[in-house]
């Protein structure tokens, strides 16, 4: 009579706080919906309501006729352009230089103890504190908007790197040594697998904080671009549109996070697999 | 000795960095880059002084106001949010979308609501750092163990009880990973609505050196900017150890195991 | 209509019966239980895998609503977490507070209760040392062993002062020796405190073991298999007490039990006592 046999729950679907997805699902989805349009109606109400001025908060429907207006403008579109183009040779700028040093680094115990520190100091130093060195450096360039967007990007991917090459398994690390996989083989056949999970993980993180200055470069030094067109449109009274173009970068936000979550999950989901056939 | 290879490994590479700082500077006048010993001159004479109190203490004072109201904010209605489930679905995509939006278009949206006041640059603050403390917050009231909750229950811990002695600490290792995306956006932030629309305050007055070109004092504005990160950040890694040592040894339990 | 409750029954489940919804259709987890534990009692509640019984402890806990019948703790009807109730669940891992000190997971409830404080201090400390655990007081529960944190579980349980303690499958997760240890502390704890016990397990050694009485389950949906009385020595021992030929007999019986419940079979009529070879049971 072995205890195991009788061990397990039964047929009882996880007793008590019951999660029943099937039918859970569009509930929350229609209730999630339901959020979105009561947020639109409050926002329709205030102005109209008068308790914010027409003039400062012009009413949900009119930023999104706005908005919609900016989807059949070329120049719209340009801008959008101009910023996803600085967002992403930041960010691949960002990248390369983490994943090549953060490997450097990160199979040294010599230097990572060595750069621990510098690591440490510069890492939470503000982009933004840069603005005036890109503005004197490269004007309203498109560079100016580079220096900043990968500043702020870089440390996010090689904090992930160091952590992922630290986390190597010793036991796999030292079975590659034995059957005799050099130190570029080893890298690429052990390290990096296991540092992968970590660095998709920065990449997220720093897909987020590079459209974080992307946009604030443009708004605060001109460089062109959505940040820049929103600036002007204050300033020009345009209010309606600066709200649509906000909606838009929140748009955009939304679409980098779906996208970064969606490339993570695959490059997790393939990441694992391999693990537990190899472990199991 | 090993004290002394400790400290050798923390201030090798920095003073390496300083050296080679100071020799380049040394023979060509860079326009762009001061010398140590002139970045260090002016720091004193530009930031120790009525400065201090005009420009450095607002804005720091601006930016603690902020970070702080966005965490109560933030704890307080992620607790509410994630505690009632079907708040929770009504909120999150709307929420998310916050999120989404650069914290950074606030500004200008803001300075149109509120006109340019100390009100606006905290309000900037908060409604940036709010988002991630929310969000973090919520999804960590909601991954409370289930085992841990009926545990609670069955000993008549409830309501405030709950939250004080159950939730919170549950949740704080996900609250204080919100808070550290806060504190950096917060800096951020502060400089930015500082930039954008101001006559005082760190951010403005970096900005007024670089259009005078007073390099070396731009400069030492830079540093002072990086030393607040790193004190906060220093700070909130001191603190974090402190509220998750339970969290930390925990884990290392676990995966010695 | 059930039967009414003995006179001095502590705990009381009255024609219990709970139902799921789930998108393929009700599953019905116990179909209809009836039985009594006097006050002072520790009964043994055992069953096949997937026979309800930790639907039938939630319920009795009031963590969760029965959809049909009732559970009565001294007279009155369960609707919530009793306050003369305390239960030790299987996950000792996930059931202490792992950001409390062992002293503070096992004051908390007697704190938040507004036990003043010299009492407070009393209880948990008679508690720790009831379980044998006087000596780390100030150790978080993630740094003890398992059955050192189970422990905790259940000074935190005694310190409560409840007048019934249930215990879910709670040495399900530790190695055999800490278990005979943990069984024996029970029995101790038990004689000491004067309360009231239902101990669920899927160990037919331990429910025989322990038990002044065991309920045996039928599989789902869960009716009332058989209830014996074990007429066992009081003081038990471990190795007397399991080489004792009674004690074989009981286990084989209860056993069988199982092996005809995991087939299958149903008492005749669903509720009423069964068994003459074994003893006769209560209610």
């Amino acid at each position: 009579m072995s205890s195991n046999t009788l061990a397990s729950g039964g047929p009882v679907p996880s007793v008590g706080r019951d999660r029943r997805p099937g039918r859970k699902l569009p509930a929350k989805q229609l209730l999630g919906l339901a959020g979105i349009v009561g947020f639109l109606a409050t926002w329709e109400l205030i102005p109209r309501l008068g308790l914010i001025d027409e003039r400062f908060l012009p009413p949900a429907s009119e930023v999104i006729l706005a908005l919609g207006r900016d989807f059949g403008l070329t120049a719209f579109w340009l801008s959008v352009g101009e910023t996803m183009v600085a967002w992403f040779l930041g960010l691949i700028i960002a990248v390369a230089l983490a994943v090549l040093l953060g490997f450097i680094i990160g199979s040294s115990d010599f230097l990572r103890r060595a750069t621990n520190s510098t690591v440490e100091f510069l890492r939470p130093i503000p982009s933004v504190a840069l603005i005036p060195l890109a503005v004197l450096l490269f004007g309203v360039k498109i560079e100016s908007s580079l220096m900043l967007i990968t500043y702020a990007a870089f440390w996010q991917v090689l904090i992930q790197v160091l952590y992922g090459v630290a986390d190597v398994d010793m036991v796999a690390n030292n079975t590659a040594k034995t059957y005799g996989l050099g130190r570029m083989a080893r890298i690429r056949y052990v390290v990096f697998p296991t540092a992968l999970p970590y660095l998709m993980t920065g990449v997220r993180l720093a897909a987020t904080v590079a459209l974080v200055l992307a946009i604030t470069a443009e708004l605060v030094i001109g460089s062109p671009g959505l940040g820049r067109e929103i600036a002007l449109a204050q300033s020009g009274g345009a209010i309606s549109g600066m709200y649509a173009l906000v909606l838009a970068t929140g748009l955009i936000g939304v679409l980098i996070n779906a996208l970064m979550r969606l490339i993570e999950k695959k490059t997790l989901s393939w990441h694992s697999s391999v693990r537990s056939e190899v472990i199991v | 000795m090993k004290a002394l290879k400790t400290l050798g490994y923390v201030l090798a590479l920095p003073v390496l960095l300083i050296l080679l700082w100071w020799v380049s500077t040394l023979g060509a006048v860079n326009f762009f880059v001061p010398t140590p010993a002139s970045l260090v001159g002016k720091f004193g004479q530009v930031w120790f002084g009525p400065r201090f109190l005009s420009d450095v203490l607002p804005s720091v004072g601006r930016l603690l106001v902020g970070v702080v109201a966005a965490i109560v904010i933030g704890v307080v209605g992620g607790v509410l949010i994630g505690s009632v489930r079907w708040l929770r679905a009504l909120l999150e995509p709307v929420l998310e979308f916050f999120r989404a939006i650069p914290p950074p278009v606030l500004v200008p949206v803001l300075i149109l609501l509120m006109g340019i006041t100390d009100t606006m640059k905290i309000a900037v603050i908060i409604s940036g750092c709010v988002w991630p403390v929310l969000l973090n917050t919520i999804e960590g009231v909601r991954a409370v163990d289930g085992v841990l909750s009926d545990s609670a229950h069955t000993y008549g811990i409830d309501g405030w009880a709950r939250v004080r002695y159950l939730v919170l600490p549950s949740a704080s290792p996900q609250i204080l990973a919100g808070v550290r995306q806060s504190l950096s956006l917060g800096l951020i932030l502060m400089v930015i609505s500082e930039m954008f629309a101001s006559s005082s305050g760190l951010g403005f007055t970096i900005v007024q050196f670089q259009r005078s070109f007073a390099i070396p004092e731009m400069w030492s504005g830079i540093v002072v900017l990086g030393l607040l990160g790193v004190s906060m950040s220093f700070i909130f890694q001191w603190a974090e150890r402190n509220i998750l040592r339970w969290y930390n040894g925990q884990k290392e339990v676990e995966n010695a195991a | 209509m059930q039967p009414d409750p003995t006179p001095e029954a502590m705990l009381s489940v009255r024609g219990l019966k709970k139902v799921y919804q789930t998108d393929g259709g009700d599953i019905e987890a116990v179909r209809n239980l009836t039985f009594d534990l006097r006050a002072g009692e520790l009964v043994c509640l055992v069953g096949p895998s997937g026979s309800g019984k930790t639907t039938l402890l939630k319920c009795i806990s009031g963590l969760m609503a029965p959809t049909e019948g009732e559970v009565l703790l001294d007279g009155k009807r369960v609707s919530g977490p009793p306050k003369k109730m305390a239960v030790v669940f299987q996950e000792y891992g996930r059931s202490l507070f792992p950001w409390m000190r062992v002293r503070d997971n096992v004051e908390l409830p007697l704190k938040n209760q507004g036990v003043p404080k010299a009492e407070r201090d009393k209880l948990v400390d008679e508690a720790l040392e009831a379980v044998g655990l006087a000596h780390v007081p100030r150790s978080y529960p993630w740094q003890l062993s398992g059955g050192m944190q189970q422990r905790v579980a259940i000074a935190r349980a005694i310190a409560y002062q409840p007048e019934v303690l249930l215990m879910d499958e709670p040495f399900a997760a530790v190695d055999a020796q800490t278990r005979a240890d943990l069984e024996d502390l029970i029995r101790t704890i038990w004689k000491k405190f004067g309360v009231t016990v239902l101990f669920v397990t899927h160990d037919i050694d331990e429910s025989v073991y322990l038990g002044e009485r065991v309920i045996i389950l039928s599989s789902s949906p869960t009716v009332v298999q058989e209830d014996i009385v074990i007429d066992l020595p009081v003081d038990r021992d471990q190795l007397e007490t399991r080489s004792l030929p009674r004690f074989t007999e009981l286990r084989h019986h209860v056993y069988e039990q199982i092996q005809l419940a995991k087939k299958g079979h149903r008492p005749a009529a669903a509720g009423s006592p069964a068994d003459s070879t074994a003893g006769s049971a209560a209610g």
